[in-house]
């Protein structure tokens, strides 16, 4: 340990405090606190006066800018909208408000600054530091005080009683920890399953119609939800972040992947809309590359290879659903995703 | 005794004095007063920025408590009916509509939002200078070190209140800034799942997560912090403030100007002057305008998403990292996701961890109370400016699209500079900064020695041409060499009192090399001495 301790002699020294007056002996001695020069205001009184009426003037603006506030509350309708240049159609309320209360408060602090800088003293004064470490006494004091405390309490000859509260102070917190189990369920195999299963028709998004073969068109992207699946239902939000379908038409001989061209129906393919990544929904898509792109963290999947990831920080492919179309004509999904949708997890595999 | 207490009872004090009397007597305000009116403050302009997060503080508490009063915390689906045209038959959680309330129901509802919105901007980015400007002064030393722990805890937990914060009023933007947290939850091995199905009370996103976010927000998170903003403020008192070094400042002593009148007016004007701009930027610029965003869907988004900027170092770290992922014996180990989030931690450890790594190196047990000029640290100075230049390179990470699409350039490409300069950008910042820490050395050497270079040129009579250089004053010339420079700490003596040799071990040698790497020949200029200033100044030694 004591090698570990540096030399006193490695260490720099002190610094003289010594007011030198031998310059030529210590020329780099310090000289003490140079004396105070005197403002303006502490040799003129009409100078200070004149900083006294502008103190006394930014308290009267203070002043003047909260009656403005509350008058602005009370005239201006909470949606009164005004053009003002350069900041086009605002809220006047707001604008009004903001500026009023801004003004009255900066006002309070520019007067305040303005008085301790022109007419408070300004001569720098020197306080004394005192070490924050204890004298030898006092530990020596604190220590022996502390020795008889313990000694009194007997928890040093008494281990039977030392160790049975260490064990209940340690136990006592399980208490909180299991009542946080109640924060939420196990997640069990909640993550692979999403809505989808065999026959659900693809509902489109946007006109809450199931989808026919020829309502997908090259080039388009379409959203799609579940069969039964409707936007007021109490569990919406939760269903669609793992039920979203995007679905677009390639033409067949343009799909690299195999198993992507079985699960298609003529070139029609339903990919999860969760990016694999953290969960953002995809919605860029470009028709000629058939690439899309999570606007989130710039996950790029191509959909004519499998979606395999082609740029981004997402770690593997969108997960496909399997379609078909049933005796009406509509497409309709052959069963669950095969694997997880969104991102990944310890348990995924 | 009496005599004295009866004449005394009959003049009567004033009012004021007999309050304090009182008070006094129960609180004892008469001693802690002696101890503070008059404490003096050291004055330089880069003290105000801890003042600046104290005060944006304060708003964001008196701003926040306002808006609970009208903020309904709660993700019923409602369909709006309010006054915000727009947004009418949209279905919605009663968090977003109470949010739309605030911002259009309520007379100057939207104007706290905004100041508490911009407060908390502010907040964060006092918290950030702030921290530099201790750091490159080294202020942290002994006995700081506890108080440079609370200011940090103060800046994560402060990021952490702003993510749970803008994340209240379940709108589009924030929706999706909570989606990719628990994406990240999940990416944890073994707990994430557990932790995630917690959080959100089931599936994400569930019914749960305002409600329990607001409780954080409102009370867990800012219960600590003012906590922690109360004991910064203790130990600041109780050390005293460091002061730069100067003509009659010392280790041993504190100048300036005195807590009553001076500070009272300057620090409480400040206060005004802080909350006055950030009442005025609230009424001039929008910030987070939820009702151009709409309500969160977790099938929608929009582009250009991007957190406070206070997050986006975390950002950039996951928009940056190659998509590794692991599948081993049926379990997945995400490690693009995970390694940030991993990465994130570090880059906040090291805030944390840094004075105690310092201190090992230098040995140095004494207490500091006169700050460094960065340029007098240079190793210090350039570790500071590489961790700001990661930082900002991730910021840049975080915001590649935004980058992208107003420089128009490849997102590809910056993606790709993000990458490599996150490891080479603090390299490169390391070196540069340390030249320059040294050659400004060199300079204040220099002028030491032969004295400022005046501008005036003058002939001599056998025609030279010399520049007068005027020769500092006493006061500058103490300015300018009062700083301590350390010698490197060398490895024990390898041979004991035995004449048994002896490894040094590896801690040992790793701290000589560091110290060397900071102190060592190469790593400082020596600073110029008294003898060379004589031999100079005394026209032997004539330049």
């Amino acid at each position: 340990m004591s090698s570990q301790e540096i030399s006193e002699a490695d260490l720099p020294h002190e610094q003289a405090t010594t007011h030198g007056t031998a310059v030529a002996e210590h020329p780099f001695a310090d000289p003490g606190l140079p004396p105070h020069k005197p403002r303006i205001q502490d040799i003129d009184e009409r100078a200070a006066k004149r900083s006294e009426r502008t103190v006394a003037l930014l308290f009267t603006l203070s002043m003047l800018a909260t009656i403005g506030f509350i008058a602005s509350f009370v005239i201006f309708p909470v949606d009164k909208i005004v053009y003002v240049w350069p900041l086009g159609h605002v809220s006047a309320t707001n604008l009004s408000l903001g500026l009023t209360l801004g003004l009255a408060l900066f006002c309070i602090g520019a007067g305040a600054v303005h008085w301790a800088r022109t007419l408070m003293s300004d001569e720098e004064m020197a306080d004394d530091r005192h070490a924050i470490e204890a004298t030898p006494e006092v530990k020596a004091k604190v220590m022996a005080d502390f020795a008889d405390g313990a000694r009194e309490s007997a928890i040093g000859r008494r281990p039977l009683i030392r160790n049975t509260m260490f064990g209940a102070l340690a136990m006592v917190p399980l208490s909180g920890v299991v009542l946080l189990r109640e924060l939420g369920p196990l997640p069990e195999k909640k993550l692979f399953h999403t809505g989808w299963s065999e026959g659900k028709q693809l509902i489109n998004m946007n006109t809450n119609e199931p989808l026919r073969p020829e309502d997908v068109a090259v080039g388009s992207l379409t959203f799609a939800k579940p069969e039964g699946l409707e936007e007021s239902d109490h569990d919406f939000n939760n269903k669609i972040a793992k039920d979203a379908l995007m679905i677009v038409r390639i033409q067949p001989e343009d799909i690299k992947d195999k198993r992507e061209l079985e699960w298609s129906h003529e070139g029609i393919v339903a990919f999860s809309k969760i990016c694999t990544h953290v969960g953002c929904p995809i919605s860029l898509y470009e028709q000629q590359t058939h690439h899309v792109l999570c606007p989130c963290h710039q996950s790029t999947f191509d959909l004519s290879d499998g979606a395999r990831v082609i740029f981004g920080p997402a770690g593997h492919a969108l997960p496909q659903l399997r379609i078909g179309v049933d005796d009406e004509g509509f497409l309709q999904a052959l069963g669950d995703f095969s694997e997880p949708v969104g991102p990944a997890f310890w348990e995924r595999g | 005794m009496s005599t004295t207490t009866a004449s005394d009872a009959k003049r009567k004090a004033p009012a004021g004095e007999r309050v304090a009397d009182w008070a006094d007597g129960r609180l004892g305000i008469y001693g802690l007063a002696k101890a503070n009116m008059r404490k003096i403050f050291p004055d330089h302009w880069s003290f105000m920025l801890g003042e600046i997060c104290l005060y944006s503080f304060l708003i964001i508490i008196l701003t926040g408590v306002y808006l609970t009063l009208f903020f309904h915390p709660s993700m019923n689906e409602i369909e709006y009916h309010g006054s915000y045209v727009p947004m009418q038959g949209i279905r919605m959680t009663e968090a977003y509509a109470s949010t739309l309330d605030i911002s259009f129901d309520v007379r100057g509802g939207l104007l706290i939002r905004q100041i508490h919105h911009w407060a908390a901007v502010v907040f964060l980015a006092g918290m950030f200078v702030h921290m530099m400007r201790v750091f490159f002064t080294g202020a942290f030393r002994k006995p700081r070190e506890i108080n440079w722990l609370f200011g940090f805890l103060l800046f994560v937990l402060g990021m952490f209140t702003g993510f749970t914060g803008y994340s209240l009023p379940d709108d589009l933007l924030s929706g999706t800034g909570v989606r990719f947290t628990q994406g990240a939850i999940l990416s944890m091995p073994i707990v994430g799942t557990y932790i995630s199905m917690f959080l959100f009370g089931g599936e994400f996103p569930g019914h749960d997560i305002i409600a329990r976010f607001y409780s954080i927000h409102i009370l867990l998170l800012p219960g600590i912090m003012l906590g922690l903003v109360v004991a910064h403020l203790i130990l600041v008192f109780y050390h005293k403030h460091t002061q730069f070094p100067g003509p009659g400042r010392t280790n041993k002593n504190v100048v300036g100007m005195p807590l009553l009148p001076v500070y009272m007016a300057k620090a409480g004007g400040f206060f005004f002057l802080v909350f006055g701009v950030i009442a005025i930027i609230s009424a001039l610029f929008t910030i987070n305008p939820i009702w151009a965003l709409g309500p969160y869907r977790p099938d929608q988004v929009s582009t250009g998403a991007q957190p406070d900027w206070y997050m986006g170092f975390a950002e950039g770290l996951v928009r940056v990292m190659p998509g590794w992922e692991i599948n081993l014996w049926g379990h997945t180990l995400v490690l693009g996701v995970l390694i940030p989030l991993v990465v994130f931690g570090i880059m906040l450890a090291a805030i944390a961890l840094y004075p105690f790594i310092e201190s090992w190196i230098t040995g140095d047990k004494r207490e500091h109370h006169l700050l460094d000029r960065p340029r007098n640290a240079p190793t210090r100075t350039a570790l500071g400016v590489a961790w700001v230049t990661g930082y900002m390179v991730m910021l840049i990470g975080g915001g590649n699209d935004i980058f992208a699409t107003h420089f128009h350039l490849s997102i590809n490409s910056i993606t790709w500079f993000v990458r490599i300069f996150f490891f080479l950008g603090p390299v490169i910042a390391f070196i540069v900064t340390k030249r320059i820490c040294m050659g400004l050395q060199r300079r204040d050497k220099d002028k030491v020695l032969h004295g400022r270079e005046s501008g005036i040129i003058k002939r001599l009579p056998h025609g030279e041409f010399v520049e007068i250089h005027e020769p500092l004053s006493q006061a500058q010339l103490h300015a300018l060499t009062a700083h301590e420079q350390y010698a490197p700490a060398e490895i024990g003596p390898t041979v004991d009192e035995n004449g048994v040799e002896r490894k040094p071990t590896r801690t040992e040698k790793l701290r000589a090399k560091l110290s060397k790497g900071y102190y060592g020949e190469g790593n400082q200029v020596p600073k110029a001495t008294a003898e060379e200033y004589k031999e100079i100044t005394s026209g032997h030694g004539h330049h």
